[in-house]
C-alpha cells in the first residue's frame, strides 16, 4: 500500500487519577503515516511529550494485535473507532484523512472507574467470570477428550461466543453501560457444550447478580453493543442468556449443602 | 554452581511415573499452610495458580495486565500438539517425543521432552473438559491439522486462536479459585526483585503500578511463568510489556540462565513498513498447510505477483526440502526466507519479504474452505496491510517470535536457586535449540497442570510449613531499598532521549549481530557496542512524571534496562557457541549447501550462566546432553 503523511489534532481525554475531573487536551500530530497503526501514532505523539518532559497519555495496550482485549477506547465516539470488528490497536491511520480531528476518551461507565487518561479499571469482568463465568473441571480429573463428542454446528456456535476478548467496548457502546453482551456470550459458549450443562443454570444466576452487584445497565436491546463489538459477538446470545435465566429463575431450588458423610 | 539435572533412574518411558512416585506428599491439611507465589497468569501461571490452589495451597498470582486473561500466550494462533493418534496416522508418544528433540536440533534434555510427550493428550483431556471449543469434524469428535516439522496430524486447534481458548480455559480455572477465596491475584503488579534468604527463594518485590506502592510478598516458594524475552530485539511478535525483568533479577540472584542466544526466528510475519514500526504481527504457521512460499526467480523482479508466470518462480522450500516442503521447521523457512531476499530476489517495497500465496489451495479447496480455516487471519491481515490475501499473495518476513533460552531448570522445574520454579517460556527445558510449531502451548500448559503441582509438594514437603523470613530480615530489607533505589535513579536521570528510542536502537543491533545469522566478528562488535549503548542509556534517558501512580514511562525504563543486560548476556553465549544448532546459525559453521553444521563433540551441552557480579564476567557452567533414545544425528528435512 502507498504510504501518506497526514496532520492530525487530538483531543485527548486527560485525567490525573480518579478523583480528578478531568479535561479534554488538544495535541497535534504531524507527519503521521498511513501505514502506522493508531497507537503507533499515539507513540509518536507520546514520545514528542516526554521529550518535552511531560507526562504521556497514558493508555492500556499489550499484544497490539487484536487479540489480548487490553486496549480499548473510545474514538470519535466510538468504541474502537470507525473501522466495523477492529479492535483499537489494529485500526490503521489509513482509516483517517489529513487534517482530521480525532477525539480520544476511555471507556465511560460506572462500573469501570477512570485510573488515568484512557486507562479504566475493568476487574468487574474478573468478578462476573469469578462468579461463575466456568466449568468446574478440576485439573486431572478429565475423560478422554474425545469420550464426549459435540455436534460441529454447537462447537461452532459456542466457538463464535468464545471469541470475546473481554475489552469491554459492548459496555462502552451501551446507552445502560450493560455488561450483557459480555457475560451471555460466555454463558451462551458454555451452555451450547455437552460440559457445561451440570452448572448451566447456576451459572447464569450467579454471573448475572454478580453483573447487578457491579452496578452495570441491563439490557434495553439497543443493539449498540453488537455493533461495536470488535469480535462480532452477536446479540442473539444475550437472548439465550435471557432464555436461561428465565428457566434458572422459575426452578431455582437453594441448595440443601448436605453431601453425607462416609464411614 | 552444581547443576543436578535430577533426572530420574530408570527406563525413559517409566522416569516420570517412577519420580512421581518417589515424590514425597504434602498432608493435606497442611497445603493450606504453604504460600506459594506465582509470578505471571499466563499458560503456565494461569494453569498452576489453578491447580496449585485445587490442591489447597494458598496461592498468591501476579501479573502486570489488568487482568489474568491478557497475558500474551492468548497471542497464540495456531494449535497444541498431542499425541493422540486420533487420526491412526502413525503418531505416538515416542514419535511426538523424538519429533520435538530432533526438531530442537539434539539441544534438548530426553527425559523431559518424553515427559512432555506422555502428559500431552492429559492436557487436551483437561482442557476439553473445560470448555475449550476446539474444532471438529462434522461427526462430533476432535479435529486436526498438521504443522511444521512434523508428518502426523496431531494439532488440536481452535480457529487462529488457539491460544486464546486455552489461556481462557486457563484463566476461568483460575478466577473459580479466586472466587473460593483460596488464589489472592494481584493484576498490574509488577515483580521487581526476588528475595533470596540463605541461598533459598522466599519471595518477591513488587511496584503496584497504579500507586507505585512498593511492597515485599513472602512465601514458601516462589513460582516464575513470566514468559520469554524476545522483546529485547524491540520488533518482535511479543505483547509490547513482555519483558525479561522477572527472570532477569532471579539471574542476578543466583538462578543459572540456560542458552540465553537460543532465540526462534518465525517465518511468517508481516513485515515491517518503516520507523514507526511497534511490533510485529505473527501469521499462523498453520498457513503453510495451504500457503505455498515463493518469490521470483529472478533478482529485482518488480512485476506485481500476479504478472510474474509459474515458470519465473521459485517455491524454494518446496524445492530445497522436498519432503517437508512448505512445512519445514521454523529456523530453517526462516533462514531460507533471508537467504532468498540477501540474494536481491525478495518482494516488496523493502525488498524484505516473501510470497505465501493461496491460490492454488483456493482452486483445490474453493474460497469458502480457506475461509472456514483461515478467515480470521485473512481478516488480520488485510486490517494491518491494507491487501485482500484473498487476491493478493500474502507478504511475510520471520521475526522474532520465541526464546528457547530462559532460567536453567531441574527435572522438577527447579532453578539453581532452591524454592525458585521456573515454567513455560520463561525456562529452558524443552526445545532445545528450536521450537517445533504447537509445542509452546503444551509446554507451558504441561508445566502448569501436570508437572508443578507434584515436583512443588516434592519440595514443600521437606521443608517446614510456614518458615518464613520477617518483613524485617535484612535479605528483604535490602531488596526492597533496590527497588526503591532504581525507580529514584530512573526518575532523577532527567535526560534528553526516551527509553523507547534506546529500546529501539538496542533492538537494531541486537537483530543485526545476534539474530538469524551470527558470527564471531559481528558479536563481539556487539559486545563492545551494547555496554556503550547501555551507558548512554542511563546517563540520557527521560522518565517524566513520578513513582507515585501509573507511570507506564518508567515501567518500560526498567524493563529497558534490564534488556541491555540480558543482551549482553545472548552475545556472550552466541560467541561461546561455535557451533550452528536450530534458532543459533553460526555463519562459519555451516554445510556447503548452506544447512547449520551442528559441532556434537564439543557443545553437546547446555549453557548455563552464572552471574559473578556487577561488571564481572559471568561464568558458563556445562550440562552435557545424553541422546539415548534419539539417533543424534544431521537433522533433514529434504
Amino acid at each position: 500500500m502507498s504510504e501518506n503523511l497526514l496532520n492530525l489534532t487530538l483531543h485527548v481525554w486527560r485525567q490525573k487519577n480518579a478523583q480528578d475531573p478531568g479535561r479534554f487536551v488538544e495535541y497535534a500530530a504531524k507527519g503521521i503515516s498511513t501505514e502506522m497503526s493508531f497507537l503507533e501514532m499515539i507513540d509518536v505523539v507520546n514520545e514528542d511529550l516526554i521529550r518535552k518532559g511531560e507526562e504521556p497519555i497514558t493508555i492500556d495496550h499489550d499484544c497490539r494485535e487484536g487479540i489480548c482485549g487490553q486496549c480499548g477506547i473510545v474514538i470519535n465516539g466510538r468504541p474502537h473507532g470507525p473501522r466495523e470488528r477492529t479492535t483499537t490497536c489494529q485500526l490503521h491511520m489509513r482509516s483517517f484523512k489529513d487534517g482530521d480531528d480525532i477525539t480520544l476518551e476511555p471507556i465511560r461507565a460506572k462500573a469501570f472507574p477512570v485510573i488515568k487518561d484512557l486507562m479504566v479499571d475493568r476487574g468487574a469482568f474478573d468478578r462476573i467470570i469469578s462468579a461463575g463465568g466456568f466449568i468446574t473441571a478440576p485439573t486431572g480429573c478429565a475423560p478422554d477428550a474425545n469420550a464426549i463428542p459435540v455436534p460441529k454446528e454447537k462447537a461452532d456456535l459456542a466457538f463464535d461466543a468464545a471469541a470475546c476478548i473481554g475489552c469491554a467496548a459492548c459496555v462502552a457502546a451501551c446507552p445502560n453501560a450493560s455488561a450483557m453482551l459480555f457475560i451471555s456470550a460466555k454463558i451462551s459458549q458454555l451452555a451450547l457444550l455437552p460440559q457445561g450443562q451440570p452448572e448451566r443454570y447456576t451459572r447464569v444466576r450467579d454471573m448475572l447478580t454478580q453483573m447487578d452487584a457491579e452496578e452495570f445497565g441491563t439490557c434495553t436491546n439497543h443493539g449498540e453493543c453488537e455493533a461495536a463489538c470488535p469480535k462480532g459477538i452477536k446479540l442473539e446470545n444475550i437472548a439465550r442468556m435471557n432464555r436461561d435465566f428465565i428457566k434458572a429463575s422459575l426452578t431455582y431450588r437453594p441448595s440443601t449443602g448436605s453431601t453425607g458423610g462416609a464411614g | 554452581m552444581e547443576l543436578n539435572a535430577r533426572i530420574p533412574d530408570g527406563p525413559i518411558e517409566q522416569k516420570w511415573e517412577k519420580h512421581r512416585f518417589d515424590l514425597k506428599l504434602v498432608n493435606p491439611n497442611n497445603k493450606r499452610k504453604y504460600r506459594v507465589i506465582i509470578v505471571g497468569s499466563g499458560l503456565a501461571g494461569g494453569s498452576a495458580a489453578a491447580s496449585l490452589a485445587e490442591l489447597g495451597y494458598d496461592v498468591h498470582c501476579f501479573c502486570y495486565q489488568d487482568s489474568p486473561r491478557r497475558a500474551h500466550s492468548i497471542a497464540a494462533q495456531g494449535g497444541i500438539n498431542a499425541a493422540k493418534n486420533y487420526h491412526n496416522d502413525g503418531d505416538s508418544v515416542f514419535r511426538l517425543f523424538y519429533d520435538t528433540v530432533k526438531g530442537g536440533d539434539f539441544r534438548a534434555r530426553e527425559a523431559n521432552v518424553y515427559r512432555l510427550a506422555q502428559v500431552s493428550n492429559a492436557i487436551i483431556d483437561q482442557c476439553v473438559a473445560q470448555g475449550v471449543p476446539f474444532a471438529r469434524e462434522y461427526g462430533g469428535l476432535l479435529d486436526n491439522r498438521s504443522f511444521g516439522g512434523a508428518q502426523v496430524s496431531r494439532t488440536f486447534y481452535a480457529r487462529g486462536q488457539t491460544g486464546q481458548q486455552l489461556l481462557l480455559g486457563a484463566y476461568q480455572a483460575l478466577e473459580r479459585q479466586i472466587g473460593l477465596g483460596t488464589v489472592k491475584m494481584y493484576t498490574r503488579h509488577e515483580m521487581q526483585e526476588l528475595i533470596v534468604v540463605d541461598g533459598v527463594a522466599k519471595g518477591i518485590v513488587t511496584r503496584d503500578m497504579i500507586t507505585g506502592e512498593i511492597t515485599t510478598h513472602l512465601g514458601d516458594a516462589v513460582i516464575l511463568a513470566t514468559g520469554g524475552y524476545g522483546n529485547v530485539m524491540y520488533l518482535a511478535t511479543y505483547a509490547k510489556g513482555c519483558n525479561t525483568s522477572a527472570i532477569w533479577r532471579a539471574y542476578k540472584k543466583g538462578a543459572a540462565f540456560g542458552n540465553p542466544c537460543y532465540t526462534q526466528i518465525h517465518p511468517t510475519c508481516i513485515p515491517v513498513t518503516g520507523d514507526h514500526q511497534s511490533k510485529l504481527t505473527l501469521m499462523s504457521e498453520s498457513l503453510r498447510n495451504d500457503g505455498r512460499i515463493w518469490v521470483p526467480a529472478k533478482q529485482g523482479d518488480k512485476r506485481a505477483p500476479g504478472q510474474i508466470p509459474e515458470n519465473e518462480r521459485d517455491y524454494y522450500l518446496e524445492r530445497k526440502y522436498p519432503s517437508y516442503g512448505n512445512l519445514a521447521p521454523r529456523d530453517i523457512s526462516s533462514r531460507a526466507a533471508k537467504q532468498v531476499c540477501d540474494e536481491g530476489r525478495g518482494v516488496g517495497t523493502t525488498g524484505l519479504g516473501v510470497y505465501l500465496d493461496f491460490s492454488e489451495a483456493t482452486q483445490r479447496l474453493g474460497a469458502n474452505k480457506i475461509e472456514e480455516k483461515y478467515g480470521n487471519l485473512f481478516e488480520m491481515y488485510e486490517r494491518i496491510t491494507g491487501e485482500d490475501p484473498y487476491k493478493i499473495p500474502m507478504r511475510i518476513y520471520p521475526a522474532t517470535h520465541y526464546t528457547m533460552g530462559g532460567l536453567w531448570v531441574d527435572y522438577n522445574l527447579m532453578s539453581t536457586i532452591p524454592g525458585l520454579f521456573v515454567l513455560g517460556e520463561a525456562n529452558f527445558s524443552d526445545h532445545g535449540a528450536n521450537r517445533l510449531g504447537a509445542s509452546a502451548l503444551m509446554q507451558g500448559l504441561a508445566d502448569g497442570y501436570f508437572i508443578i503441582p507434584y515436583t512443588l509438594g516434592g519440595y514443600l514437603a521437606g521443608i517446614k510449613p510456614g518458615t518464613r523470613p520477617g518483613a524485617d530480615n535484612p535479605a528483604v530489607k535490602e531488596a526492597e531499598a533496590a527497588v526503591k533505589a532504581r525507580v529514584d535513579r530512573f526518575l532523577s536521570i532527567n535526560g534528553k532521549e526516551t527509553p523507547t528510542h534506546y529500546h529501539r536502537e538496542l533492538g537494531k543491533l541486537l537483530w543485526e549481530y545476534c539474530g538469524m545469522a551470527r558470527n564471531d566478528a559481528g558479536l563481539r562488535k556487539a559486545l563492545q557496542l551494547i555496554p556503550e549503548l547501555r551507558e548512554e542509556f542511563w546517563k540520557n534517558v527521560k522518565v517524566p512524571g513520578s513513582g507515585a501512580d501509573v507511570n507506564q514511562t518508567l515501567e518500560l525504563a526498567g524493563r529497558v534496562g534490564d534488556f541491555f543486560e540480558l543482551a549482553e548476556l545472548m552475545c556472550r553465549d552466541a560467541l561461546e557457541r561455535r557451533e550452528s544448532c536450530g534458532g543459533h546459525f553460526r555463519e562459519e559453521w555451516q554445510t556447503p549447501d548452506g544447512e547449520a553444521l551442528r559441532d556434537d563433540e564439543n557443545f553437546c551441552h547446555v549453557a548455563a550462566w552464572e552471574y559473578t557480579g556487577e561488571g564481572k564476567a559471568p561464568t558458563r557452567h556445562v550440562e552435557p546432553l545424553a541422546f539415548e533414545h534419539t539417533h543424534l544425528a544431521v537433522r533433514s528435512y529434504k
